[in-house]
């Protein structure tokens, strides 16, 4: 350490001083704060809206492709190439989180924090046993209503699949690890995630053997508001559902496992 | 703007500097998992009752949750 230099606060060299840093960040929150207002003024008006792509799909959605639910149409059918997309980008970040959180090379899998030999298991309170127990069926179904009527009312394969994954956190909640280790088998979920990023690109290329286009509708158009009407939205709704349900049971599967059974070699985490 | 929508806006700012000033990594994840929820009822109350799902399952649900697996495996080797 130089003589010049604070005992307190050590400065390495080329670090810059507070006072430096406290200038520079004033004077940037002054620009940015003028900026900021400088374009406040322009924006439209609140509710003043003129998109044109999303006024026109309001209008033809129900007409043309018997979906209430919009969203699900441009998710699905209008901009289902995007979403295919957006399948694969989860396909992947599931897969490379995977990779990263496999066993180490100095790590190694124990018995789970729950089942330690000689260490009598707290586990749930019955008020945390009763309520999870009471809630599986339900998270189930509400998954289950939410995937399939994507194309009708707001929600849809992806938040579904959420939803779904969720009830895997509850048997965790409620049970033990063991239990979880149970109804999670692995393979299965793998399988679940791949067949449902299989069936999505499956489905798109039935619109290219029957009908005109990647992604294009070949299925028949029910009535507007049943659950069958949509067409390809609804078994895409699936897929996606299919997927990301895997998806998140294997990424809170692969957290939970480095929390309660990886450990280093030798004992110690 | 309704007054509903204008106490969503209320309430996920004030959540937002919630999450920002608790400085407890647990209580932060807690925190966070309330402001998912606010703004779920943010997007719902401007009628993206979609977008307000996502945000409620993935806000609210599943970021809350691997912050609070992260946190265990840390505490555990530190420990």
């Amino acid at each position: 350490m130089s003589a010049g230099e604070s005992a307190h606060t050590p400065r390495r060299p080329g670090e810059i001083s507070f006072a430096t840093r406290r200038t520079l960040f004033l004077v940037s929150a002054l620009v940015l704060a003028g900026v900021m207002v400088w374009a406040l003024g322009g924006v439209p008006s609140f509710g003043d809206y003129h998109g044109v792509y999303g006024l026109v799909l309001n209008h033809v959605a129900v007409p043309e492709r018997h979906a209430t639910n919009v969203i699900t149409a441009v998710n699905f059918d209008y901009r289902g190439f995007d979403t295919l997309g957006e399948e694969f980008i989860l396909f992947a970040a599931v897969l490379g989180l995977a990779l990263i959180l496999r066993e180490g090379r100095d790590e190694e899998e124990g018995p789970p924090d729950d089942d330690a030999s000689g260490r009598r298991v707290v586990g749930a309170s019955n008020a945390v046993r009763l309520i999870t127990v009471l809630l599986i069926g339900p998270t189930v179904v509400l998954a289950g209503y939410v995937i399939v009527h994507g194309p009708i009312t707001p929600g849809g394969g992806f938040q579904g699949g959420v939803i779904a994954a969720t009830a895997l956190l509850f048997v965790y909640l409620g049970g033990e690890y063991l239990t979880l280790r149970r109804v999670r088998p692995l393979p299965a979920v793998e399988i679940t995630k791949a067949a449902g990023a299989g069936a999505f690109v499956l489905i798109g290329a039935g619109g290219l053997i029957f009908g005109t286009a990647f992604l294009a509708n070949f299925l028949p158009l029910g009535t507007a508001g049943d659950v069958f009407s949509a067409g390809t939205m609804q078994p895409l709704s699936v897929a996606v559902g299919l997927e990301v349900t895997g998806g998140f049971v294997l990424i809170l599967s692969e957290f939970l496992d480095q929390t309660l059974v990886v450990r280093r070699r030798g004992g110690a985490r | 703007m309704t007054a509903l929508q204008v106490a969503a806006l209320v309430v996920v700012a004030v959540g937002a500097l919630a999450v920002v000033a608790a400085r407890d990594p647990l209580r932060q994840a807690i925190v966070a998992s309330f402001y998912g929820l606010s703004l779920g009822v943010l997007f719902f109350t401007f009628a993206a009752p979609d977008v307000a799902l996502s945000s409620i399952v993935i806000g609210s649900v599943a970021l809350p949750t691997i912050i609070l697996l992260a946190l265990a495996k840390i505490s555990d080797r530190d420990s």
